[in-house]
C-alpha cells in the first residue's frame, strides 16, 4: 500500500468480485407482468393500503397509506390494474401483505408537482416532501429518512456523511450510481445538508473505485462538499466505523451517531431525494446490482419496487448452473431467500446467485483459540465468547459481554478457521436478548 | 517450635469458643418439617414448581406457602408423603406428562430451506419461521432434549422429539421451551393421540407431510365421542377418549398413535422395539 487511506480499526478484506458489474451501465429493467408490492417497505409499520383490487392506479399514485410516525407511505411504480391485495412472500422471509399490480404497459404517470421548486423550500416543507415521496435509507436499514433527518433541535448535526463506500462485495449498484449520476447525488446531499443545517458534508468512497471518486470529486467542489477516499476494507460502510474513519469521532455504546453531531445517509437516498423532490415522482425505483456465478450475464439495473427476482434474472440471461442459494444484500450481510418469487423492495440493493459448488460448508470445528474473530470485529467484541454463551443459552452472560453491540457483519464467521457459526450464534443471543427486554 | 502450637492452638480455641457463643447467639430456628419435606421431595431440584430448587419448596411448604400438588416430577406418592407430614388432606391431580404432537421427521416431513445454523430450535424459528414447511411441526434440534431435567427426551435419527411415558415427569420445562407449541401436557393414563400440530387443510398438509392430520374425519367417524376435529386438526377429547384407540387404523395417514403399541419410529425408548404397528400396516 502507498498511500494511507482513512479507515477503523478491525475489519478484513474479502475477494471483492465487484469486476463482473463494476463497468456494466445501469440499464432500465423492463416492467414484468405483476408488481408485488409489499406494504412493509423499510422498518417500522407497515402502510395501510388504500386500493382496492379492480381499481386502476397511476404510476406514483399512493396505495398505501402511512401508519404513525416511523412509517412512510407506498406508491404503485407503475399504471395498471389492482388484482389482489394479500399475503405474498417477502424477502424477510414472512408472508406479508401486498398489492398485486398488473401493469397496462403505458406507464402514466399521476399529477406531478411540475416545475422544480427545490430551492424554495423551508426545512420544514423540504422534510414533508420527503415523507411524502416514501423516501426510507436506501443502504440496506430502510429507516424512513424524515425521521432520521429530523434530530432534536439540541443535538445539532456539523457533518453530514454521505455513505459510498459500498464495502461489501459483489454489490457496484452505488458504484454506477456515483460514476454515472454524480450531480443527482450531490444534489440530494444537498437538501439534507439544508434540513439539517450542516456545515460540513463529507463524501466517503472505497480506494477501489476510482471513476466513481473523480466523478464525485467533480460534482462535489462546485458545491463545497468533500469526498473522501477511504481504505477498502469490510465494513467500512458500516455506519458507526465510517463515522470514525471519516470524523475519528466515536459512537459511545447505546448511543445514536447524532448524539455526536453526525449523520449517515446513503449515496442512493440521497439520488432518490433529488430526483423525488425535482420530478414530485416518489421512491418507486432502485438501482439493484444482479451478481454472482449463477446468473448468466452480471448486471446494474434500474428496477420498479415490485418486480419478482426471477423477472430481473431473467432480464440477466437465467441462471446458470446449478442455482443453490439466493441471498438479497451482498454475500456478508445479505439475507438468503427461499426462492426468486420476492420482490425488489427499497432493501434490495443486489440479488447474488450462487452455485452449489460455490458454497464453502466446512465442517465446525473447536474453537482454537486463535483470536482472529477478536482481531476482526469492528465492534471490538469478543465473538468467541459472547457465541459460546449464547449456545449455552446464557443470555445474561452474553449480555454482559455486550452481545448488543455487535452490528452483525459476519466479519467474524467469515474468518474462524473452525467454521463456527459466531454471528449466527450472537444473532439469536441478541433476539433472545430483545425478547427477554420486552417481557418486562 | 512448641512456641508456635501453643499460640496457633491458642488462637484456634478463642476462635472456637467465639464461634460456638455465634452460633447459640445467632441460631435461626428450623422448621423439623422443613427438613422432613426436603427429605421427601425428589431432590431434581428441576424448578417445575416455580420455586427456586426442593430446598425453597420445602420452605414455602412448611410456612403454609405452597401447594403439595405443585411438585409434579414427585407424582403420587410424594404429593401424599407431603400432605402426611404436613397433616393436610392430599389432593393430588391427574398426572399429566408431556407429548411431542408430530412424528414428521425429515423423512416424512419436507422442509423449505437447509439450516445451516447452530442446534437450537428457537435459533432456527427466527429464520423465516424456521426451515420446516409445516409452520407446527417438530424442527429436531433438541432444545427440548436439553432443558428436560429428567432425560425424558431423545431425538430420533431422522430429527424427531420423543418423549419418554416412563421418564416424564410433567414438569413443564420442555413444553416452555419450544418454539413450535408443538409439546402438550395430556393425561398420563391417556396412550392414544393424534400426532400432528398443523392446522393447515388437508390438501396444504399432503404437500408438506406424509403422516400430517388431513382432517378427513374418519377417526371422528369411527369413535365420535373420542375425537374433536376443529380448525382442520384432529385431537383425542381425552375426558371421554376410552373408545380413541378404536380410530388407529383407520387413519389413513397414520396420525394416530396408540403408544401402548410403541414409540414413533427411530426412538429408542421402550426398549427400541419401536417399529410401530400403525407404520408397519400401511
Ligand atoms: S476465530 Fe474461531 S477458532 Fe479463532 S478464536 Fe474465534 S471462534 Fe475461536
Ligand atoms: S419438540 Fe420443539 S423444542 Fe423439541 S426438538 Fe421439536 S421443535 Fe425443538
Ligand atoms: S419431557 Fe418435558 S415435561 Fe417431561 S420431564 Fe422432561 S422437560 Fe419435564
Ligand atoms: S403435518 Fe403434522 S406430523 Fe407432519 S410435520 Fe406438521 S405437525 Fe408434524
Amino acid at each position: 500500500m502507498t498511500k494511507k487511506y482513512k479507515t477503523f480499526r478491525g475489519g478484513l478484506h474479502p475477494p471483492e468480485n465487484k469486476a463482473g458489474s463494476a463497468h456494466k451501465p445501469i440499464e432500465d429493467c423492463p416492467l414484468p407482468a405483476e408488481l408485488v408490492i409489499p406494504l412493509s417497505l423499510h422498518v417500522g409499520v407497515p402502510a395501510e393500503v388504500c386500493v382496492a383490487p379492480g381499481e386502476q392506479v397511476l404510476k406514483g399514485q399512493m396505495i398505501g397509506r402511512a401508519r404513525g410516525l416511523v412509517s412512510v407511505p407506498v406508491h404503485a411504480s407503475t399504471s395498471g390494474e389492482v388484482i389482489a391485495v394479500e399475503p405474498r412472500p417477502h424477502p424477510s422471509g414472512k408472508v406479508l401483505e401486498a398489492v398485486v399490480l398488473r401493469p397496462d404497459g403505458a406507464d402514466t404517470p399521476c399529477d406531478r408537482v411540475g416545475e422544480d421548486q427545490v430551492h424554495d423550500w423551508s426545512a420544514t416543507e423540504l422534510l414533508e416532501r420527503i415523507r411524502e415521496a416514501g423516501i426510507v435509507g436506501l443502504g440496506g436499514a430502510t429507516f424512513p429518512a424524515h425521521i432520521k433527518l429530523s434530530p432534536p433541535p439540541q443535538k445539532p448535526i456539523d457533518v453530514l456523511i454521505i455513505n459510498g463506500a459500498e464495502c461489501e462485495p459483489y454489490l457496484t449498484a452505488d458504484h454506477r450510481l456515483m460514476v454515472e449520476q454524480a450531480e443527482q447525488v450531490v444534489r440530494g446531499s444537498d437538501i439534507f445538508r439544508r434540513v439539517l443545517g450542516a456545515k460540513r458534508v463529507c463524501v466517503g468512497i472505497e480506494s477501489n473505485k476510482p471513476d466513481a471518486i473523480q466523478a464525485m470529486r467533480r460534482a462535489c467542489t462546485a458545491a463545497g462538499m468533500e469526498v473522501v477516499v477511504l481504505a477498502t476494507k469490510y465494513p467500512q460502510g458500516a455506519e458507526k466505523q465510517l463515522i470514525f474513519a471519516l470524523t475519528g469521532r466515536e459512537v459511545p455504546r447505546g448511543a445514536l451517531p447524532m448524539d455526536i453531531g453526525a449523520l449517515v445517509q446513503n449515496v442512493g437516498t440521497a439520488a432518490a431525494t433529488a430526483e423525488a423532490l425535482s420530478s414530485g415522482m416518489p421512491l418507486i425505483e432502485r438501482v439493484v446490482t444482479v451478481a454472482g456465478p449463477g446468473v448468466a450475464e452480471a448486471k446494474n439495473l434500474r428496477v420498479r419496487i415490485g418486480t419478482p427476482l426471477a423477472h430481473l434474472v431473467d432480464y440477466c440471461g437465467g441462471i446458470r448452473g446449478n442455482l443453490a442459494k439466493v441471498l438479497v444484500g451482498g454475500p456478508m450481510m445479505g439475507a438468503a431467500q427461499l426462492g426468486l418469487d420476492v420482490p425488489v423492495v427499497p432493501a434490495t440493493s443486489g440479488v447474488l446467485l450462487l452455485r452449489e459448488e460455490d458454497l464453502v460448508l466446512r465442517p465446525e470445528g473447536p474453537c482454537i483459540r486463535c483470536g482472529r474473530c477478536v482481531q476482526v470485529c469492528p465492534s471490538r467484541l469478543c465473538p468467541t465468547t459472547i457465541a459460546a454463551y449464547a449456545r449455552l443459552g446464557r443470555m445474561d452472560e452474553a449480555k454482559d459481554y455486550n452481545a448488543m453491540d455487535c452490528i452483525e457483519c459476519g466479519s467474524c464467521s467469515y474468518t474462524c478457521p473452525s467454521a463456527i457459526p459466531l454471528v449466527q450464534s450472537i444473532r439469536h443471543a441478541k433476539a433472545s436478548i430483545l425478547a427477554q427486554r420486552k417481557k418486562h | 517450635m512448641l512456641a508456635a502450637i501453643l499460640s496457633l492452638g491458642g488462637i484456634g480455641l478463642i476462635a472456637a469458643i467465639i464461634l460456638g457463643l455465634a452460633a447459640k447467639k445467632f441460631a435461626v430456628e428450623v422448621d423439623p418439617r422443613e427438613l422432613a419435606l426436603l427429605d421427601a421431595l425428589p431432590g431434581a431440584n428441576c424448578g417445575a414448581c416455580g420455586y427456586p430448587g426442593c430446598s425453597g419448596f420445602a420452605r414455602a411448604l412448611a410456612e403454609g406457602r405452597a401447594d403439595p400438588a405443585d411438585c409434579t416430577p414427585g407424582g403420587k406418592e410424594t404429593v401424599a408423603e407431603i400432605a402426611r407430614i404436613l397433616g393436610v388432606a392430599a389432593t393430588s391431580p391427574e398426572p399429566r406428562i408431556a407429548v411431542v404432537l408430530c412424528q414428521g421427521d425429515r423423512n416424512r416431513a419436507a422442509d423449505k430451506y437447509r439450516y445451516l445454523g447452530i442446534e437450537d430450535c428457537n435459533a432456527a424459528q427466527k429464520l423465516a419461521e424456521g426451515p420446516k414447511q409445516c409452520p407446527g411441526g417438530c424442527l429436531g434440534l433438541g432444545s427440548c432434549r436439553r432443558v428436560c431435567p429428567f432425560g425424558a427426551i431423545e431425538i430420533t435419527p431422522a430429527g424427531l422429539a420423543v418423549i419418554s411415558r416412563e421418564l416424564c415427569t410433567g414438569c413443564t420445562k420442555c413444553v416452555a421451551v419450544c418454539p413450535r407449541e408443538v409439546i402438550r401436557m395430556t393425561p398420563a393414563a391417556a396412550e392414544v393421540h393424534v400426532l400432528c400440530n398443523s392446522h393447515d387443510k388437508g390438501a396444504v398438509v399432503r404437500k408438506y407431510c406424509s403422516i400430517g392430520c388431513i382432517a378427513c374425519h374418519i377417526c371422528h367417524k369411527a369413535a365420535p365421542q373420542a375425537y374433536v376435529i376443529e380448525d382442520f386438526l384432529a385431537r383425542v377429547d381425552y375426558a371421554q377418549g376410552a373408545a380413541a384407540a378404536a380410530a388407529v387404523d383407520k387413519c389413513p395417514t397414520k396420525c394416530i398413535r396408540d403408544f401402548a403399541r410403541g414409540y414413533p419410529e427411530g426412538c429408542t425408548f421402550g426398549g427400541g422395539a419401536c417399529a410401530a404397528p400403525s407404520d408397519v400396516a400401511a
